[in-house]
């Protein structure tokens, strides 16, 4: 098994040199002198000539590529240039907040949505199934972050039951969470649905019914186990769905993660943030898909490691 | 939606009706007549021609121009004059979601056409080439893949800058990767197929084997998809906007407009809801008609 591991993540290494090389181009292709900016209009040429210099940036192209390159696996990717604070410190700080929210969003997602999925497909066709299926299909239509703002409407301005912004206590965390799971919870509804029906038409479903057991072992011993191996990788596909959400759900709830920091540095022009924030959250996706991967094969024995 | 084979349509689909003096029918009226039945597909139809024309008819629609500010009646509550109320500058909220229905699906349609235009064929050619020019072009899509679709939008937004041609690039952009994958996964099994090997030994070239035989035994697939495609398009695209990376104030867009009412939203929640309900309508409307055509295409294609 650990060589199956160590394969995939030596497949994964090419993906985040390119990844690397992307945001590394993208940064590079923005109009404008980054020197000049960084001096600003009124500076002599022989200051910006300077701050070039200290850069790398009358370096060519590769070469400035490599030292970001090696920089970034040192831990140094520059300094954020609203405030001067290294980039690095900056998500350090950031991203276990966004793993928090991520974390509570997948377990909302995954308590809503695999008990409906497994409902609507155990009653199907009946009223229930119909109901948790529309449910679904709205889910999946609405914008996050107007969810958030209605929740915030209701929950928060309405009721004051909780609040709207911060991230201290478990009760700051509630909303955000139902947010970002909302739409994971209603795909994973909608594919553990069609799983299970899937499931409960095969063979050894109908033996097991045949030989008496209660409905209930069926569905949860024999159906679930089984239904539950393409969910997962469903879940796993949903990680970048969650990333793109939490984005989104940061800035409603002003809930300081990686997703904001992005947000604030896109509108400050902050491209070392820019730069360092997307560098993370691709490298994050990456790494997630790796592990849901070997998650998968671990799930179903048939998978062999190779 | 409904995965339980109806019996109805099953029928359907597999006999072909004593039509009478009629010929067989063609694919087409075949669709159509699927389409009709699930219920799915006609009340996303439904929603999609409601939001269709008040984008269309905007101008004749709306009560006020979407523009014309109103200090006196700012953030009033919904009445007789306004229907959904005012915004902060006392803008009709009706005659700005009318506005916006006509951006939102130009922003959606033009940026899935951007989409279908670079990823269709990188897809095909791709595909049925496959062999070292495959190689590279996926791995330049599993380099773009690594990016979640908002994140990569975003990245795009940063280069192009902010506005609404820019947002239909970057959402386009987005679902090139998406397109390019799905094609090629159709192409891979096309090719093995025996007209295509019939088509070659008839003397035909690539291009026309890929265009004319190939292309056209992967439009159910690409319909759907980009039925579904244009949703997401509509929903990227309001989140730039509420972001405040998308179409840019004052402008009449759904995001945008939400980007404005957050700040009011004790004061004039109506500001709020509105452009929300919209925005979720419509796409709800793709989601919905984009299931009912998956159905009514090939009920094989069923999640």
């Amino acid at each position: 098994m650990w060589r199956y591991v160590a394969k995939r993540l030596a497949l994964a290494l090419p993906v985040l040199l390119g990844v690397s090389v992307v945001v590394f181009a993208a940064i590079r292709l923005i109009p404008g002198d980054p020197a000049q900016i960084m001096a600003g209009q009124a500076a002599t040429q022989q200051v910006v000539a300077e701050i070039r210099r200290s850069l790398g940036l009358d370096q060519p192209l590769p070469v400035q590529y490599l030292y970001f390159l090696r920089n970034a696996v040192r831990g140094d990717l520059g300094r954020s240039r609203v405030n001067g604070a290294p980039v690095v410190e900056e998500l350090a700080q950031r991203f276990p907040r966004t793993v928090r929210l991520a974390v509570a969003s997948i377990l909302v997602a995954s308590v809503i949505g695999i008990p409906a999925g497994i409902l609507a497909a155990t009653r199907r066709q009946s009223w229930v199934d119909t109901l948790v299926m529309a449910v679904a299909l709205v889910g999946v239509s609405m914008p996050v972050f107007w969810l958030g703002l209605n929740l915030i409407l209701v929950f928060s301005v309405r009721l004051g039951w909780l609040p709207a912004f911060g991230h201290e206590t478990w009760r700051h965390l509630v909303l955000p969470a139902v947010t970002l799971g909302a739409a994971s919870s209603a795909i994973l509804a909608r594919m553990t649905r069609s799983a299970m029906l899937e499931v409960l038409g095969q063979d050894y479903v109908r033996t097991a019914r045949a030989k008496g057991l209660a409905e209930r072992v069926v569905v949860n011993r024999h159906a679930l186990r089984n239904a539950l191996i393409p969910v997962v990788t469903v879940l796993g596909l949903q990680l970048g769905t969650l990333l793109s959400g939490a984005v989104l759900t940061e800035t409603v709830f002003a809930w300081p993660g990686i997703g904001r920091l992005l947000v604030d540095a896109v509108l400050a022009r902050d491209y070392p943030v820019i730069q360092g924030a997307i560098l993370l959250i691709a490298t994050t996706f990456v790494l997630l898909n790796v592990a849901v991967d070997v998650l998968y094969g671990f799930l179903d024995p048939r998978i062999r490691y190779e | 939606m409904n995965e339980a084979p109806r019996p109805a349509a099953l029928a359907a689909g597999a006999v072909r009706p004593a039509a009478p003096a009629a010929g067989p029918l063609s694919t087409g009226a075949l669709v159509w007549r699927r389409l009709r039945r699930s219920r799915s597909a006609v009340l996303g139809l439904s929603i999609l021609l409601v939001f269709g024309l008040c984008g269309l008819l905007a101008p004749w629609l709306a009560p006020y121009d979407p523009y014309a500010s109103d200090l006196e009646n700012s953030l009033k509550p919904p009445s007789p004059r306004h229907p959904l109320g005012t915004d902060e500058l006392g803008r009709d909220v009706l005659s700005r979601i009318l506005y916006g229905a006509r951006l939102s699906l130009v922003i959606g349609t033009i940026a899935v056409a951007i989409g279908v235009v670079l990823g269709v064929p990188v897809g095909l050619v791709s595909g049925y080439l496959g062999g070292r020019f495959d190689l590279v072009v996926q791995r330049a899509i599993d380099v773009l893949l690594a990016f979640p679709s908002t994140i990569l939008a975003i990245l795009l937004v940063t280069i192009l800058g902010v506005g609404l041609v820019n947002v239909m690039i970057a959402v386009g952009i987005v679902s090139v990767p998406t397109y390019a994958r799905l094609i090629r996964g159709q192409v891979l099994s096309l090719k093995e197929q025996e007209f295509v090997d019939a088509a070659r030994a008839l003397g035909a070239g690539s291009l026309r084997i890929i265009f004319r035989h190939i292309l056209p035994n992967t439009l159910a697939v690409l319909i759907v998809q980009t039925t579904l495609q244009v949703a997401s398009a509509i929903l990227s695209a309001a989140a730039l906007g509420f972001l405040g990376l998308g179409v840019q104030q004052p402008t009449a867009e759904w995001g945008a407009m939400l980007s404005t009412a957050r700040q009011y939203i004790q004061l004039a929640p109506h500001t709020l809801l509105f452009p929300g309900l919209a925005i979720m309508l419509t796409v709800l409307g793709f989601n919905l008609f984009g299931d009912g055509l998956r159905d009514a295409l090939d009920p094989r294609l069923r999640v």
